[in-house]
């Protein structure tokens, strides 16, 4: 018999919209429920339901209509049904002809929930699960075009199905690679720590500089607006700007007095030789070999290794710079005790766009001013300063002051 | 009157049959909001149904799965299914589709709740 116009307009329209429910990535319930109506209302089946055959050939019930859930604990599956199911791939096997051992064993039960069709849903030559569907509620027995319809709608929701589980574990080894990678970073983060620690060991007066200016140019960053990955860069390359001081002999290093020019030349080799030794390594930030070898730039130019100006020294290392040369004023050296702040700030003052570039000292001055103010909990800055350094009484003028003196000479 | 996810369904009752109005397009949305309203109608003691489709252009494959749950519903709680003011292209569709085989339709509701008072009983459902 041919379907009349209106049943093919019925089950074409059903037919599409089951088309973009199975390509919804969203809602994956709603999407089984969403399809499990339009096939039972394509061919207005009394009841139906989706189920999944999960590992150990146990099926879940994705979505019914007009059953008890309680259905699905009795169906269970066994080896050979699974063979069977393959072979019949996407063909509806009828309950009351008993078409396959699984049936066999489930008839009586099918047969009272009202359930006359079980449709394997086979993909790519796995069985992901079936739709077992109740009779017509025209009372009509199923046709060769019903059956066609059913096959295909049931191949669509089986693709949906295992396309979602596929999303799925994308997503869930996505989740795996990034858990891995953030531990390869908080290793790597750890290494260059305990690398700082070693490159400050040498210099037994400045114990602890490197991490300082490493927190210290990260605060700056923050506080610049630079992103949480760009922050964590920053942190790094001030843990490792001394790196090159490796290579520096201990003994100018630990020298208790102002060395003189030869000895001032050996020194300065450091940032160069930090360089050498950072641009090998394939770091997961950005430019971290460049801001060891410019921290000792200045914006006038008479900085080293190679006399940089202003536009020419990569922000970053223009961060490091202000880090290094702070963290050096407020702690004691062999030859000198460290900088009360109210000398520090004036330093900052006179070295702006000079030797610091003003916007970065304007951030650094901001954070400070921050914890001393209360506007952010943090207490960083003044932990590392150690207790009573910024308790003086003008220190928060002093800051407001700069900020708003560089702020209005930018 | 079902106003959940922010959307009414329009409904009101005549002694214990309940009369559902049915939107311009039945489809997941208001198919699933005119069911749970049949359904509070059913729990709260209503005997008969009678869902109107005045305003309803068209019916799509969800919207009869729905309906069917409806009948069933009505079936298990013993009450009993009208359709009325069902256009022709969907009287069409429910004819093909076999729901005319547990429902009663009517031209309008005046006549729906004439015929469940007792004139003309729908059938039962098998």
């Amino acid at each position: 018999m041919v379907p009349s116009t209106q049943k093919l307009i019925h089950t074409f329209g059903a037919l599409a919209d089951l088309g973009q429910e199975v390509a919804n990535t969203g809602d994956f319930s709603e999407m089984v429920r969403t399809s499990m109506h339009l096939l039972l209302g394509t061919l207005a089946l009394r009841r139906g339901a989706v189920a999944e055959s999960g590992s150990g050939r146990v099926l879940t019930c994705l979505a019914l209509w007009g059953l008890d859930e309680g259905l699905f604990v009795q169906l269970e599956i066994h080896e050979e049904d699974e063979t069977e199911f393959l072979e019949s791939e996407l063909s509806a096997l009828l309950v009351a002809q008993g078409q396959s051992a699984f049936l066999k064993r489930h008839q009586a039960l099918l047969g009272r929930e009202g359930i006359e069709l079980i449709v394997p849903m086979v993909v790519q030559n796995k069985l992901t699960g079936f739709v077992l569907l109740g009779g017509k509620a025209s009372g009509e027995e199923f046709s060769a075009e019903d059956f066609e319809t059913i096959r295909a709608m049931v191949r669509h929701i089986g693709v949906g199905i295992h396309t979602h589980r596929l999303i799925e574990q994308v997503a869930q080894r996505a989740e795996e690679n990034r858990r891995l990678y953030e531990e390869l970073r908080a290793i790597y983060r750890d290494t260059v720590r305990a690398f700082a620690a070693a490159i400050d060991i040498k210099d037994k007066y400045t114990q602890g500089h490197s991490e300082r200016v490493g927190r210290y140019s990260e605060i700056i960053a923050r506080e610049m607006g630079w992103s949480e990955d760009e922050v964590e860069g920053i942190q790094i390359a001030g843990y490792l700007h001394d790196v090159g001081k490796l290579v520096v002999d201990r003994n100018i290093i630990n020298a208790p007095y102002h060395i003189d020019a030869k000895l001032s030349s050996e020194l300065n080799r450091h940032p160069a030789a930090g360089y050498e030794i950072l641009a090998p390594i394939n770091h997961p930030y950005a430019d971290i070999p460049l801001m060891a070898k410019y921290h000792h730039e200045r914006l006038d130019g008479r900085g080293y290794p190679d006399g940089l100006t202003d536009e020419q020294i990569p922000l970053g290392a223009k961060i490091v710079s202000l880090a290094d040369s702070f963290d050096a004023m407020t702690t004691d050296r062999p030859y000198r005790r460290r900088r009360s702040i109210e000398d520090v700030v004036r330093d900052l003052r006179q070295n702006s766009g000079k030797q610091f570039d003003s916007k970065v000292v304007v951030a650094f001055a901001r954070a400070i001013l921050k914890e001393l103010t209360g506007e952010t909990k943090e207490r960083r800055i003044i932990k590392m300063l150690g207790k009573g350094y910024l308790d003086g009484e003008q220190v928060p003028t002093l800051l407001s002051d700069l900020i708003v003196e560089l702020d209005c000479n930018r | 009157m079902d106003s959940s996810n922010g959307a009414t369904v329009r409904s009101h009752c005549v002694g214990t049959t309940a009369v559902v109005y049915a939107s311009d397009y039945l489809n997941k949305l208001t198919g699933e909001r005119i069911e749970r309203e049949c359904r509070r109608q059913l729990d709260s003691g209503c005997r008969a149904l009678v869902i109107d489709f005045g305003n309803t252009q068209l019916v799509n494959s969800i919207g009869i799965s729905i309906l069917l749950g409806i009948i069933n519903i009505a079936e298990k709680n013993g009450a009993q299914v009208v359709f009325s003011d069902v256009n022709n292209q969907t009287v069409e569709l429910f004819d093909m589709l076999g729901l005319t085989r547990h429902v009663a339709l009517a031209r309008n509701e005046q006549e729906a709740l004439s015929n469940l008072s007792g004139l003309n009983p729908t059938p039962t459902l098998h």
